[in-house]
């Protein structure tokens, strides 16, 4: 009975169920461009939720994401646009230091001055996100002005498959950079100190500084990374659909948040999983494809989502309640 | 003479301006099992940090070995093989036991990455050294207090240790549970470990200790060899005053003949059964037990906290309906629970408001609290109780153990309880607020219509010096009543024992 204790195997057995019912539901679910378009909105969810899910084990909580992901990306769309620059890497180390630079400023103010964590990152989220259309700009930059090279960069797939009908349809490649930093944080979380650390100040901040861990550089990982993964979400997101624009992202962190916990990361810190976040999020984004494919209006899916996070919440703080007595 | 494995001589420490320790000396032989007792507040957690390097001293030296130690941070202290057990064990409850007993390890080492394979090696090492068999793989959340507590304690012996501070050990053990942590302390010493045993309950001291040394306000008071103090000694030494022990002296009332409160054939599936109990006006009732023997369930019941029982509640004869705190609060029912700081208290508020919380009610009109009655019944409850406190306005987490329980109490008695429910009514508190509330019950039932109390609690010798009749319970059922002034302490804990 082992195996259902463990929750990673609960929400994986839940999704191929889900799978099966929504397939069942709709054979067009099942069609090879829907699986792609599927995966696809995995990525920049998927990012932003591992940061959250390294904040959210450590205790804290991040809300400002969305608005830093912004920051990081239309700053640097811009900064490519007066410079005339011509490249790839620079601009997503630039939006993904912008994004380490708010996380720390998060980080500062919750060590710092023992902030309570939502209120800090509400406070910034509106005050990053109106000195951006303050300072910079409101206008969107559309796909006439969007740097080619951004563009080509994500073009590129890792699979293609050609339909009876003769269009083709692929799998983009950017799918690998999701992977890549979900190992790179599974790698951190499961097998440094760093990342036990994080693990163990969610349990109990104060064992943790007795033993000897560091809870100033426990505190300043988990923001700076929770940013830093925004800022590159929102330079890959912008990339990838040639449109930056600064009012993006709005209702991100509602879904992001419920993401996380429907992968089985509690809210009083101190547990979640990489793998677990990766199946929240591929749930989340599965229910919303669905909605789509159903031709539920957009308006009804907040109504869902809104659901799905309190549902997930109240089911992971039960068991937390229940584990804690 | 300096053979000593640690030894402090006349160390100061003040706290903007507050003298916390006065030229305090202690010496602790290698392998000793020494007793540090004094009351909450004496100072003891301040010579624990001091030890433990997590306070210097102003004045004064801390010598290891003969030679002085000056310790920057725990870390040092750890190094020269001084290692704490603090009451909450440190644990991390979202981690594994194996995790647990080697991250330390693996801290200091200061590795970047985790060797998952010697974690386990390491803590299965340090569990066979206890000669424990927990379950590696087990978050620590899952486990029951005493083996967390082994964790802890094996977790501390993992290093070069020579010196074990154990913080009020045994506060959240039960009597079998403590016995079977004495073995292991015994054992320990055997290793030539030395244990220092921070305490304030007096047969736990007496019982395991070699050498006691007594602090009070941050002076030491007197040490010697444990066989040369009794109880009474200590505690006079704790309190710098005798502590009468006097029994509670009832009387049967000549005229009134109707219980207060009656209970027929109740039945709780899964937590007791068949309950028939009477208390009488002016009657403390206590019930002893193990733990997990339906008491706590008994008590909820008839304070409207747990439902579904079958059989009859009876109130001054009257059958009484009581499935709500509502209804056990209109039958002038009130229950004091085991953990007050969780369950009773409102920690951050007031001791005012924390006293009249259940009765804002009544003291409004048209919906606006009648301040100056509600002033008035306050400071009267506070003087009434004997509660130190310059004003009503502190807060209650600022307030001692024994304090704090006197605000729970006297919420009730505003209520106008008059069947009061105590549950482990001293747990946590120092020998002299523990005499004042003593104290303090009996006067109230001993007034006109005096109060009913029952009185549920692990300490013996609480019950015995304070009820008149003494109910043992065990699995669920009352199984015989005893005369507490026909009883005695032995009597009643040779019975636990058989029921154990």
């Amino acid at each position: 009975m082992k195996f259902f204790r463990n929750s990673e195997a609960v929400i994986g057995l839940i999704i191929i169920a889900a799978m099966i019912l929504i397939g069942a539901a709709n054979p067009a679910f099942w069609d090879l461009d829907n699986l792609f378009s599927l995966l696809q909105s995995n990525i920049i969810i998927g990012i932003m939720a591992l940061g959250v899910l390294l904040v959210m084990i450590s205790g804290g909580i991040d809300v400002s994401f969305p608005a830093v992901a912004v920051a990081g990306m239309y700053l640097t769309v811009h900064g490519m646009l007066l410079t005339q620059y011509d490249g790839v890497l620079l601009p997503f180390l630039a939006a993904t230091l912008i994004g380490l630079i708010l996380g720390a400023l998060n980080a500062l103010l919750v060590y710092r001055f023992k902030m309570i964590p939502l209120i800090v990152t509400l406070g910034t989220a509106s005050i990053v996100r109106g000195l951006i259309l303050g300072i910079i700009g409101t206008s969107m930059i559309n796909i006439d002005r969007f740097p080619k090279v951004l563009i080509n960069f994500t073009k590129s797939d890792i699979y293609t498959v050609v339909k009876p009908d003769g269009t083709t349809s692929g799998m983009t490649s950017m799918l690998l950079i999701y992977l890549g930093v979900a190992l790179l944080i599974h790698i951190i979380l499961k097998y440094t100190m760093l990342g036990r650390g994080v693990y163990a100040m969610g349990g109990s901040a104060e064992s943790a500084s007795r033993v000897g861990f560091s809870l100033k550089k426990t505190t300043f990982f988990v923001y700076c990374a929770c940013g830093a993964l925004a800022g590159f979400a929102g330079m890959l997101h912008s990339s990838m659909i040639w449109l930056c624009n600064p009012r993006d992202f709005v209702g991100m962190d509602m879904q992001v948040i419920a993401a996380v916990v429907l992968g089985g990361a509690s809210i009083f810190g101190g547990s979640g999983s990489v793998i677990g976040t990766m199946m929240g999020v591929f749930m989340l984004v599965m229910v919303k494809n669905s909605l789509i494919l159903m031709k539920v209006e957009t308006t009804w899916q907040l109504v869902v989502l809104g659901v799905i996070l309190i549902v997930a919440t109240a089911f992971s703080a039960k068991r937390d309640r229940k584990s804690r007595t | 003479m300096s053979d000593a494995y640690l030894e402090l001589r006349n160390v100061s420490k003040r706290f903007s301006g507050v003298q916390a320790l006065d030229q305090i000396s202690l010496r602790i032989m290698p392998g000793e099992i020494h007793c540090l007792a004094g009351e909450n507040g004496s100072g003891k957690s301040t010579v624990i940090k001091v030890i433990s390097g997590v306070y210097q001293p102003d004045e004064g030296e801390v010598l290891i070995d003969g030679k002085p130690f000056v310790a920057k941070s725990p870390v040092d202290a750890i190094e020269r093989g001084v290692q704490v057990i603090y009451q909450d064990f440190s644990l991390f409850g979202n981690l594994t036991v194996a995790e647990n007993l080697s991250i330390n390890t693996q801290l200091r080492e200061k590795r970047t990455w985790v060797n998952w394979r010697r974690s386990r090696q390491l803590a299965s090492q340090a569990l066979q050294r206890l000669g424990v068999d927990i379950d590696l793989d087990a978050k620590i959340d899952t486990l029951p207090t005493a083996q967390k507590q082994l964790i802890a304690i094996a977790r501390s012996m993992m290093n070069d240790v020579r010196l074990i501070i154990m913080d009020e050990p045994t506060t959240a053990l039960t009597g079998k549970e403590i016995t079977t942590l004495f073995d292991i302390v015994r054992d320990i010493q055997r290793r030539g470990i030395a244990i220092l045993f921070v305490s304030h309950k007096m047969r736990e001291m007496l019982d395991i200790s070699e050498r006691l040394t007594v602090i009070r306000n941050g002076r030491k008071i007197t040490d010697g060899p444990t066989r040369d103090f009794t109880e009474a000694l200590i505690t006079k030494h704790m309190t710098g005053h005798d502590i009468e022990v006097d029994h509670f002296n009832w009387k049967p009332s000549t005229t009134s003949v109707t219980p207060r409160l009656e209970v027929r054939h109740l039945s709780l599936p899964g937590s007791y059964e068949d309950l028939n109990f009477k208390i009488y006006p002016g009657e403390i009732v206590g019930i002893s037990s193990l733990l997990g023997s339906g008491r706590t369930e008994f008590a909820l019941s008839l304070f409207g906290l747990m439902t579904g029982f079958s059989g009859e509640i009876r109130i001054n004869d009257q059958p009484a309906k009581i499935d709500s705190v509502q209804a056990a609060i209109a039958h002038r029912i009130a229950y004091v629970p085991e953990d007050r700081l969780s369950e009773g208290i409102f920690p951050t508020q007031s001791i005012n408001r924390n006293m009249l919380s259940t009765m804002y009610e009544r003291l409004s009109r048209y919906l606006v609290i009648d301040r100056e009655k509600a002033a008035s019944l306050a400071a009267d409850m506070i003087k009434k109780l004997t509660i130190a406190t310059p004003s009503g306005e502190k807060p209650v987490n600022q307030l001692s153990g024994g304090n704090a329980q006197r605000v729970v109490i006297g919420r009730w008695l505003l209520t106008g309880a008059e069947v009061l429910i105590l549950n482990g009514p001293t747990v946590g508190v120092d020998v002299g607020s523990k005499a004042e509330i003593h104290k303090i019950i009996r006067a109230l039932t001993q007034q006109e219509n005096g109060l009913s109390v029952i009185m549920i609690s692990d300490d013996v010798p609480e019950l015995v010096q304070n009820c008149n009749r003494i109910v043992m319970m065990h699995k669920g059922r009352f199984l015989e009543e005893l005369v507490a002034s026909q009883t005695s302490e032995d009597e009643i804990n040779a019975k636990l024992k058989s029921f154990g």
